[in-house]
């Protein structure tokens, strides 16, 4: 059997073409993916059913055993921290930010170590940007600043930007100018028109000297700029002015650097002053295939993006003090449920020895690194293969991820209201 | 079965003809009925006046830019924060609240049913989402179609009837209920940084004019047999002079509904500015009021502003540019494919600037120039105006001539000589604040016979119980007192339950959602045809079987199915 149109849950560009060969339980063919896409679907040895750590052993438990494991250390807890979501469909963070609630616990997802400065500069200046099929249709100049799509996100070029058909352009491919700004020559470069090399760290000053220009001051700028010369700056400047619509792309090449989040509020504002000359836009490259999803929930239902305290009763937001980085290395939660994400591959170490001195659930289809901190890991159905929901592309579009196959592993949405059926049932009491 | 009986409510109902009478109302499983057994619980509203629950015709509360409004404003969010307590979730959110505190303080103040301004087809799914999260009020979206490739297409070809395939196929698909037009033209053209000034304009590469848009887009509403008309956002929004454009604009409606208006014209505040720049910037209510009074086919609503901080937000994303320059606020623009776009700024409407005094005054004199309060409701496009929490003020200086000197004594001081307001002797009364808060938005809508905004057997058991009583407070003297009494219900009764008392909801509740699937023979299918298949295949990002919204994101969903003429 053959499904049309599945989307794929991998990264942020979230495509919806894919067509998935299915054999009885097994997906067998994956077609229009790319290699990463692919293999989510394809899949892997997952576990069997949620397992507990005892001793220096594990031990297969009961789906009830598990969650009702789960529901007494929320409760029981006096911090709990809820971490993940991007990894997960929406119907389901609704849930956790229920359960965040109801136990007093500090809810964050994975942006707050990816693209939480974007969030940050966005709070301060705004973001003038678009759907992808506003930049597949109109732009000519496309910049990709601090992110390697060809390895991150291998459809973007090809699906939405410089190989997509575009309405209109004659011919999309030769028509559009691409720029790269990065450290160092990856493989997205090879393929620039304009390659700007930056010094690491220099970005900030890069794009002061591009505003600078674009307001007329380049006699301001000095010959050289964090290892770029002035004249490449020009011409780059000069291709911004002269776009009939440009669309800046950026990834944590961007965030993730010294100045993290002024550099994407210097971003932003270059990108505005040029909406004064032409049309331009910018956006986040979005790692998960719904970190913005959680982001959106979060939002409409707490007010913030991310990194939400509710331990006064009312959802309160200061990132760096209630991010999970910093719950956690500061040695202040005592329980952690983990969904859709694996913490413990990317966090500093001082927070992953936190995570190994209490008591930590994880609902994953697979071992991971955070596998190995766990007291209970609970298996479920992979969003967009054997369940199904909503998840929010890199551009704010809603998709509803299709179910392929079937499965008898319940949905991080069947699995959390459960918990968070017994968590009220036990407040009630 | 539940029953309720409310006894001796003091029952304003303008569209059962109630004005004012002393009765009972009787609940039985959600609707209203003549009578109800002795077992039914009663509540015993004397003396409090009750009116159907309040409808808003047009408000910003979910979707896409709603939530980035919030998004990119946590110094809003801190601005309205309140824990978890009871049923109720906690909430955050001054200008642009959460989902939770949109439903649960438009509940206190008695309102039961939500429109959506503005819904960008390609992003439903998260309308739809935040509707599921606005449990106390039963909802609706306005669908946008301003900037529509096919339809402009369409009309370009003279096709009208192509028109309304487009629309039908839309609105099904997503779960609209009605169609929005956003700066007709506008927004196409600001996906290239340009704008149309006027009606006559032509959109760049597709070159129709925003006036064939409207007009064209009003036939093919009528064709559809929708239960509202057209709801038009008019060029040129916030511009000094703009009056033209609106008259020219609300001219081109024809009269094609006997049952409501055929054209909708929403904030029309923004769009009723004299004045070649700044500085000369007046008021032209006058003509715009004289306008909607010669003419029935038109409806409209205030777009109200209060002095302030609130967000604007709007599918008129070269507005917003605009607005950003005269800021310097934050400022974020999303423009959607093949669609339309939106654009978002906070902004603070201050007494001592000349040009918000004067808007302030705009609103006013729209509705108390408009002689039918069937023809002007009551709105601040909100939170564009101002959050929709200050809709009981917005009553007080419309029912007292001495609350309107008292603010008019406050603000800017040249004010007065270029506004009417002052010469404006009119306070409404309690019959037409109910008109202009439920009845009106009722009719307008087109959803009178769906039971909203009436007390009649057969409607929804909707009910806003107010602490007031209308025999001992003059309004006119007493506007704190009508301020008080409409900003918390004695009781909100939703679907025959008591979703809030004394500003505490009660219930968590689960809202409805009502949209219109429009029935078209085969030929009119558009999922079936190759044109529109075909571009869709190549220009949007989203295949076309996974772009309709799936019936799992309505609750409760209420379908509506039109007859229509294609």
């Amino acid at each position: 059997m053959n499904v049309k149109d599945a989307v794929c849950p991998f990264c942020g560009c979230l495509c919806d073409d894919i067509e998935v060969e299915i054999e009885g339980d097994r997906v067998v063919g994956v077609t229009n993916a790319c290699e990463l896409g692919a293999t989510k679907f394809l899949g892997g040895e997952r576990l069997k059913s949620p397992i507990r750590r005892e001793g220096k052993a594990w031990k297969e438990i009961s789906y009830d055993e598990a969650i009702r494991y789960a529901a007494d250390m929320l409760l029981d807890a006096e911090r709990p921290l809820l971490y993940g979501w991007s990894g997960t469909h929406g119907e389901a963070q609704c849930v956790g930010v229920h359960m965040a609630e109801l136990v007093r616990g500090v809810i964050d997802n994975t942006s707050s170590v990816c693209h939480g400065p974007s969030v940050l500069a966005i709070q301060e200046v705004g973001h003038p940007g678009c759907t992808l099929g506003v930049v597949k249709n109109r732009a000519d100049l496309l910049i990709y600043w601090g992110s390697n799509p060809i390895d991150a996100h291998p459809r973007h070029l090809s699906r939405y930007t410089c190989y997509a058909e575009g309405f209109f352009l004659e011919n999309a491919f030769r028509d559009r100018k691409v720029v790269v700004v990065d450290v160092r020559k990856t493989q997205t470069a090879n393929i620039a028109d304009e390659f700007v090399r930056v010094r690491p760290g220099g970005d900030y000053a890069i794009l002061s000297a591009l505003r600078a220009i674009v307001r007329g001051k380049t006699d301001t700028i000095p010959r050289m700029v964090a290892g770029v010369t002035r004249d490449q700056l020009v011409r780059v400047a000069d291709l911004c002015l002269n776009a009939k619509f440009g669309a800046v792309y950026f990834g944590l090449g961007l965030t993730m650097i010294p100045g993290k989040y002024k550099n994407i509020r210097n971003a932003i504002e270059l990108v505005t002053e040029l909406n004064r000359h032409t049309k331009f836009t910018i956006s986040a490259m979005r790692g998960h295939y719904n970190v913005y999803g959680s982001n959106e929930v979060n939002t409409w239902m707490t007010g913030y993006p991310f990194a939400i305290d509710f331990s006064r009763g009312i959802a309160f937001y200061n990132p760096g003090e209630t991010t999970a980085v910093d719950v956690l290395a500061r040695k202040e939660c005592d329980a952690a449920l983990i969904v859709g994400s694996d913490p413990a591959a990317h966090f500093p170490r001082r927070c992953i020895e936190h995570l190994a001195e209490i008591p930590v659930v994880q609902l994953d289809p697979y071992p991971n690194a955070t596998t190995a901190f766990c007291k209970v890991q609970i298996p479920v159905a992979v969003t967009g293969v054997d369940a199904e929901g909503t998840a929010y592309r890199m551009d704010g579009v809603p998709i509803r991820t299709r179910k392929v196959l079937s499965s008898d592993y319940l949905s991080d949405e069947e699995v959390l209201s459960r918990m968070y059926a017994l968590m009220q049932e036990a407040l009630k009491r | 079965m539940t029953e309720l009986l409310v006894k001796n409510a003091h029952v304003i109902d303008p569209l059962s003809g109630i004005n004012g009478e002393t009765m009972d109302i009787a609940i039985r499983d959600g609707k209203i009925v003549e009578e109800v057994s002795a077992a039914a619980e009663v509540i015993d509203a004397r003396g409090m006046l009750t009116m159907p629950g309040g409808i808003d015709s047009h408000t910003h509360i979910c979707g896409t830019k709603v939530n980035f409004g919030r998004y990119m404003s946590p110094e809003d969010m801190r601005a309205g924060r309140t824990p978890r307590r009871g049923p109720m979730h906690a909430t955050s959110g001054y200008s642009v609240p959460t989902t939770y505190g949109n439903s649960y303080r438009y509940s206190v103040m008695g309102y039961t049913t939500l429109l959506e301004g503005a819904m960008a087809p390609l992003e439903a799914r998260h309308t739809h989402e935040e509707f599921t999260y606005t449990p106390l009020q039963d909802t609706m979206a306005n669908t946008l179609f301003d900037g529509n490739w096919s339809i402009m297409e369409a009309i370009r070809d003279g096709d009208v009837k192509r028109v309304a395939a487009i629309i039908a196929w839309t609105l099904s698909a997503v779960k609209g209920f009605g169609v929005k037009l956003t700066n007709p033209g506008g927004t196409e053209a600001w996906q290239w940084g340009k704008n149309v000034s006027c009606i006559r304009d032509p959109v760049p590469y597709f070159g129709v004019t925003p006036a064939e848009i409207i007009r064209s887009v009003i036939e093919a509403n009528e064709l559809l047999h929708l239960p509202h008309s057209v709801h038009l956002h008019c060029n040129n929004l916030g511009t000094p002079g703009n009056y033209t454009c609106t008259l020219g604009s609300l001219g081109l409606a024809p009269d094609l509904n006997p049952r409501r208006q055929t054209l909708y014209a929403t904030h029309v505040q923004f769009h009723a500015y004299g004045g070649s720049g700044w500085k000369d910037f007046s008021s032209k209510s006058e003509p715009i009021a004289n306008l909607v009074n010669m003419r029935p086919q038109v409806v409209i609503d205030m777009g109200q502003i209060l002095f302030g901080r609130t967000t604007t937000m709007t599918a008129d994303g070269p507005m917003e540019f605009n607005l950003y320059r005269l800021h310097h606020e934050k400022w974020s623009n999303h423009d959607v494919e093949l669609e339309t776009g939106s654009g978002i700024i906070p902004v603070i409407y201050r007494r001592k600037n000349l040009v918000n005094s004067v808007m302030w005054a705009i609103g006013l004199e729209l509705a108390l120039l408009t002689k039918s309060p069937w023809q002007c409701l009551l709105t601040t496009d909100n939170p564009n105006g101002a959050p929709f929490v200050r809709y009981p003020e917005i009553i007080g200086l419309l029912m007292s001539r001495r609350y309107r000197d008292a603010e008019f004594a406050t603000i800017h001081p040249d004010t007065g000589s270029r506004v009417p307001l002052p010469a404006i002797d009119r306070e409404m009364d309690w019959y037409e604040i109910a008109v202009m808060t439920r009845a009106g938005q009722a009719r307008a809508l087109g959803i009178q016979d769906l039971g909203k905004g009436h007390l009649a057997p057969g409607a929804d058991a909707d009910v806003a119980i107010y602490p007031i009583r209308i025999d001992e407070v003059d309004p006119s003297a007493d506007y704190q007192k009508v301020i008080d009494g409409f900003s918390r219900t004695e009781y909100t009764i939703k679907r025959g339950r008591v979703v809030a008392r004394r500003g505490e909801c009660v219930v968590h509740g689960s809202n409805s959602t009502l949209w219109v699937r429009p029935k078209v023979s085969e030929n009119y299918d558009m999922g079936k045809d190759p044109e529109f298949v075909e571009k869709f295949d190549r220009y949007y990002t989203v295949r076309m079987s996974n772009y309709p919204v799936q019936e799992q994101y309505l609750n409760r969903s209420r379908c509506i199915e039109t007859e229509t003429e294609l």
